[in-house]
């Protein structure tokens, strides 16, 4: 009776467990799931409210891709993407590497602080800034290039990423450096030729996480860029593409999903490490 | 940077300037640090005071004359029903979306938190809305949520919760369009607190479960007593994020509703970007904005206080 009962308990536990699960990945999945069976609908399939919209009544067709690349801005709204995203990774591992590296080696509280305050930084919101930005912007005669992008968003990029990187160099003993600086290296070149090199995944993290922040960038995108062809693809598809009344739902979803779910998996290797920057002291 | 320096400066007996300054602890942590702080501070604190400065001046996009015109932005717009109806709507976006995403948050990390097959695939999926480019989110939802085609009211009628004539605008109604917008809110911060609170609790040494489950204590009394106490500091952490990331949010409700109808769904930051940017009045958005700063001040000093809890323990 009493292991009856304690197998009735444990069907029941896997049971809510999955449960749980079913539930919450049904709800934070199915956005996508439903722009991957929109962008392959017809039209008419679509827009038949007698039909089921979870099939497909019509075969699937790639007739929404083909407007989306042949007909709309959207490759060059994703070639702008890279091209900001691409220097803006440059700008920030030159200036987050050695400000790290020179928080993590310096001792005493000031320094502490001085790696919490750069890391307050990151939480002033581009709600504030942008209106003030927009005419700095404009007063430089960088309004509607992407140029405008590529200086203003190193500001949020470079005190994460700085934050980031000086839990990575904490990590690498000072044995090493002073190791090599015996062996005759200045304790520049024991950071460049030491410490640098063997921090390798800490620097494809920071670049993935600068790129995916510049990726999801919308409030100075909409702020600063004007016209449709300097977008970049978070600004473009719900400015541009919403517009007008004719909505073009399967290549909107299309435009979603392409721009959406490459950069989703390359991220999910790096989670954990950009989860240990957000909890700071909080866990041990 | 340094080059003009070296050429300058080079001390004839000892080591080269250069190498003295590549040895020296002080200054090359400075030379390292410098430019990074400069970089901040023109590019974010310069803002920050240009932005208190436009809100006390008449700074509009085309002017070219800006007067000092002391408090009168602020009066203007307190004076405005919109900001009553707007500061409203922001704390019921935050606090009613951020108290969905502690629960939710809590109860999917402890269901993340034993192994089973096909994780990291599950993982994967729960990541998708904070990994995807908001903006790009909210379009999908913004179909889900059509007016004619909206598959939450199809699968709703096909289970027939819907009677035949109702069919609800989801965004068209004051009600529904903050219920949306909440959900949404909810769909994309959910992943981050989720992740930040499975590391709370994977740290949790199995020590602890284990006496507890000796001195024979039962699910609830294990959860309410023992795991969520522990988890608690992580969870705050969690929940100063989703603050800050949702107080200061537009870009839901840029996208699907644009603060209509009628305001109803018009937070301070979108109102902020409608009046500067759209409307040009540069020194009302400012002002605006700047109502969104004491939120953002008492975070930041609960923040401080945790990490430097966590310094001494």
């Amino acid at each position: 009776m009493a292991h009856f009962g304690l197998r009735a308990k444990r069907a029941a536990a896997a049971g809510g467990h999955a449960a749980v699960l079913i539930f919450f990945v049904t709800f934070l999945a199915f956005p996508f799931y439903w722009m991957l069976i929109t962008t392959f609908k017809t039209t008419r399939d679509l827009y038949d409210t007698t039909h089921n919209p979870y099939l497909f009544h019509d075969p699937p067709t790639l007739h929404h891709l083909q407007v989306l690349f042949g007909d709309t801005q959207y490759l060059q709204w994703l070639a702008n993407t890279a091209f900001v995203g691409v220097i803006v990774v440059a700008i920030t591992l030159a200036l987050a590497v050695p400000a790290g590296y020179a928080l993590a080696r310096m001792t005493g509280t000031w320094a502490q602080n001085l790696g919490i305050a750069i890391f307050l930084t990151y939480l002033v919101p581009p709600t504030i800034l942008f209106i003030p930005f927009s005419r700095i912007i404009a007063t430089l005669g960088l309004q509607d290039s992407l140029w405008s992008l590529v200086l203003v968003y190193p500001s949020f990029t470079v005190p994460f990423c700085t934050w980031l990187l000086m839990g990575f160099f904490k990590a690498i003993p000072r044995d090493l450096e002073d190791a090599a600086m015996i062996d005759g290296l200045s304790r520049l070149g024991a950071f460049i030729k030491v410490v640098v090199p063997i921090s390798a995944a800490g620097l494809l993290t920071t670049i993935i996480f600068a790129f995916t922040l510049v990726t999801q960038e919308f409030v100075y995108g909409v702020t600063f860029i004007t016209s449709s062809a300097s977008y970049t693809v978070s600004v473009g598809v719900p400015t541009f593409l919403v517009r007008g009344d004719v909505y073009f739902w399967g290549s909107m979803m299309g435009a979603c999903l392409i721009a959406s779910v490459p950069i989703a998996i390359i991220y999910n290797f790096f989670v954990d490490r950009f989860v240990s920057g957000f909890t700071v002291g909080a866990i041990k | 940077m340094r080059g003009p320096v070296v050429a300058t400066s080079i001390d004839r007996n000892g080591p080269g300037f250069f190498s003295r300054m590549a040895d020296s602890e002080l200054w090359l942590s400075r030379l390292m640090l410098a430019p990074a702080i400069l970089y901040i501070l023109l590019l974010v604190g310069f803002p920050f005071f240009l932005s208190l400065f436009y809100s006390v001046s008449n700074a509009t996009v085309g002017s070219t004359n800006i007067s000092f015109t002391g408090l009168e932005n602020f009066q203007r717009v307190i004076e405005s029903d919109t900001f009553w109806v707007a500061l409203k709507n922001t704390i019921v976006f935050t606090i009613l979306s951020q108290l969905l995403v502690l629960v939710f948050a809590n109860m999917l990390a402890m269901a993340l938190l034993a192994d089973f097959r096909g994780k990291w695939l599950v993982r994967l999926l729960i990541l998708l809305p904070w990994v995807a480019p908001i903006s790009l989110g909210s379009v999908g939802w913004l179909w889900i949520f059509d007016s004619i085609y909206s598959v939450i009211n199809w699968t709703l009628r096909e289970a027939h919760l819907l009677g035949p004539q109702q069919w609800p605008i989801w965004l068209g109604t004051p009600d529904l369009a903050m219920a949306s917008i909440i959900t949404v809110q909810v769909w994309r911060m959910l992943p981050l607190a989720t992740v930040i609170i499975l590391a709370g609790l994977s740290s949790i040494p199995q020590d602890i479960h284990d006496a507890a489950a000796v001195d024979g204590a039962g699910f609830w009394r294990h959860l309410f007593q023992v795991t969520l106490p522990l988890v608690l500091p992580v969870a705050l952490v969690a929940l100063l994020f989703g603050i800050v990331f949702t107080f200061t949010d537009l870009i839901v409700v840029f996208v699907l509703t644009r603060g209509g109808p009628y305001d109803t769904t018009q937070v301070l930051a979108s109102w902020a970007y409608f009046t500067g940017i759209q409307g040009g009045d540069l020194a009302g958005g400012a002002a605006i904005s700047l109502f969104l700063l004491p939120v953002l001040v008492a975070v930041a000093i609960v923040f401080l206080r945790s990490a430097r809890r966590a310094e001494l323990t």
